[in-house]
């Protein structure tokens, strides 16, 4: 029973890990890129979880996880705001707009 | 069974989530994906974990996402692909193969010592953590103020018009030379 949790979970993060890598392969919009980001960490949360289970830490794994929570959490909010100002200054939410941007 | 279910679904949604054409769409999918994975973290024996996934990844993200669509529109249009289709696919199967051959097969280690308790460990074992969790912080409300900041109206496109002058500049010069090669 406990292998079959722990085997369906790896199932779960390497699916995970390829669809998120796959967007941000293919997402242009900068807002999807930040969702394709956000499904890449929640597969390594998922991870971070399973191996503190597979090496009986769990406790260990859950302060992990809350660390890496916070920290993804505050790279959406940088990320939306990079993506509202860009929108403001350029009117449009692709990332290859970013090219044109001068300091 | 049942974590079979939750696995499957978890992947569907993320799946989902890239797929999805409208922004909020994809978000609410988003939302769907942490949802799961706190059910994922509460089977696993994470149950703190899984109520602060649930609380931040599937709530406060989420509204933060809405609120960001909000101010910046929902764009629908599809932009020009950098890389083909099946060609992401074929990385993204790559990256998946190669991450399996390093993990499989998954062990059970036998718990030797007693672990310490989550408060113990975070606040204790763990203090130089929190501090950096501080800073983070405080740079997500700086983040926070830049996307509620409100662009004054001289700010408002000029990189945009610039782009558009340089475009038009380089389409009158090139409208120039061919006149020119014509009359020759």
């Amino acid at each position: 029973m406990e292998l079959n949790l722990l085997g369906v979970s790896v199932f779960g993060v390497l699916g995970l890990i390829g669809v998120g890598f796959y967007g941000l392969l293919v997402c242009r919009n900068l807002i999807k890129v930040v969702i394709a980001l956000q499904i890449l960490v929640k597969a390594a949360l998922l991870a971070l979880a399973l191996a503190g289970r597979a090496s009986g830490q769990i406790n260990l794994a859950q302060s992990l996880v809350i660390t890496v929570i916070v920290a993804d959490t505050i790279v959406a909010v940088i990320g939306m705001a990079l993506a509202v100002q860009v929108r403001r200054l350029l009117g449009t939410l692709d990332v290859g707009a970013l090219a044109n941007l001068r300091g | 069974m049942f974590d079979a279910a939750i696995c499957v679904c978890f992947l569907v949604f993320g799946i989902q989530a890239i797929r999805a054409k409208q922004l909020i769409s994809s978000v609410l999918w988003l939302a769907g994906v942490s949802a799961l994975l706190s059910i994922i973290l509460y089977r696993l024996g994470a149950y703190q974990a899984a109520v602060i996934e649930l609380s931040v990844g599937a709530g406060l993200v989420t509204v933060l996402f809405v609120f960001a669509i909000s101010i910046a529109g929902d764009e629908t249009q599809a932009y020009p692909r950098l890389i083909p289709l099946g060609f992401a696919a074929i990385l993204a199967f790559v990256l998946i193969v190669v991450l399996a051959w390093f993990i499989l097969p998954v062990e059970l280690e036998p718990t030797t010592a007693t672990e310490p308790q989550l408060g113990v460990l975070l606040y204790q074992q763990r203090g130089l953590d929190l501090v950096v969790q501080l800073v983070l912080i405080f740079a997500g409300t700086l983040g926070l103020l830049g996307l509620l900041a409100e662009a004054s109206a001289p700010l408002q496109y000029p990189a945009a018009r610039e782009v558009a002058a340089a475009r038009q500049r380089d389409l009158e010069a090139m409208t120039k030379q061919s006149l020119g090669e014509e009359a020759r």
